[in-house]
């Protein structure tokens, strides 16, 4: 039975699934998004020490957690892939990375930004900064290797092995302004300690954080009904849902 | 209210280059992205109903 689900049903079930979560996610990331950039520069003060510059945090954190949060899903559904054969853990880890990919550019791209005004330069090969950029490296290493093999199943195998071994360098990451005397500034929120930010700030950067994980789960569950299609198009329950009005509807996910 | 007016709003303290080019890229990003999914998508969808009707 659960041979079968990994197998067959999964994919036919998954992808109505994310089909009606898809609109929900995307409503709440209006919602949250427009709240965050209303809090981040209407309602939280100019920083007594950066100025407003201060305000490319709102985004620079958010994208930063994501690119570590996104890779280690990545991952993690590699991971589960290769070792049950699951053929839908291996197309979600292929949904995540582009994502997780545009998140590390935007963390780089952002924190650039953010270091010339404050440090006066756009970039330092400093460990935080150093390690980011080899995550951005891991997860184009991980869509090269995918894309360049051309049997999906092995693909699979060789992308979840860059995957697995590459997310090392998450917990390197985070700690790295902790091991290495670093330009970079130490963690702004950790579990154990009170934050030392304004309250408004605060809010402000953790609707922006939820606002982007709403933005990614509606990419990431769109990407890989897409890819669910393209690699299930053999299976007769993708052509009957292909037809269907709006995609969603009509499959039964009993195929004859 | 941190601003007395638009053009204050957009000289973001003198730091306007640094927060609208971060955040420009990051909307771009986040606008492109979900349009190459959704044609992704409607591709993949529209590949298997020629695929039927062939």
């Amino acid at each position: 039975m659960t041979f079968r689900f990994f197998q067959f049903a999964a994919p036919a079930r998954y992808y109505r699934l994310a089909g009606v979560l898809v609109p929900w996610c995307w409503a709440a990331f209006a919602l949250l998004a427009a709240a965050g950039l209303y809090v981040g520069f209407f309602r939280a003060p100019t920083d007594a020490t950066q100025g407003d510059a201060y305000r490319i945090i709102f985004i620079h954190v958010p994208a930063a957690w994501m690119s570590m949060v996104l890779y280690v899903a990545m991952a993690f559904w590699a991971a589960i892939g290769w070792a049950f054969n699951a053929r839908l853990a291996s197309m979600l880890a292929r949904a995540i990375a582009p994502t997780g990919a545009m998140f590390t550019f935007l963390a780089l791209w952002t924190g650039a930004f953010w270091g010339k005004p404050a440090w006066g330069t756009w970039w330092v090969w400093d460990a935080r900064l150093t390690s980011e950029l080899i995550l951005l490296f891991l997860y184009a290493g991980f869509l090269a290797i995918v894309a360049s093999i051309d049997e999906p199943r092995r693909a699979d195998r060789a992308g979840a092995l860059v995957a697995v071994v590459g997310s090392v360098n998450v917990p390197i990451i985070y700690f790295s302004v902790k091991w290495w005397n670093t330009l970079h500034q130490g963690a702004t929120i950790t579990l154990t300690t009170a934050p030392k930010m304004v309250s408004s700030m605060l809010v402000a950067m953790l609707l922006m954080t939820l606002a982007f994980w709403a933005y990614a789960f509606a990419v990431v569950f769109t990407r890989s009904r897409a890819i669910v299609l393209e690699r299930e198009r053999h299976a007769a329950w993708t052509a009957d849902t292909a037809r269907a009005p709006h995609g969603a509807a009509a499959a039964t996910g009993a195929p004859t | 209210m941190t601003w007395n007016s638009a053009s204050e709003f957009f000289a973001m303290g003198g730091y306007g280059l640094y927060v609208w080019g971060s955040y420009a890229v990051a909307a771009a990003c986040m606008a492109i992205e979900p349009v190459l999914v959704a044609m992704r998508h409607r591709q993949a969808r529209r590949a298997l109903i020629d695929e039927g009707t062939a």
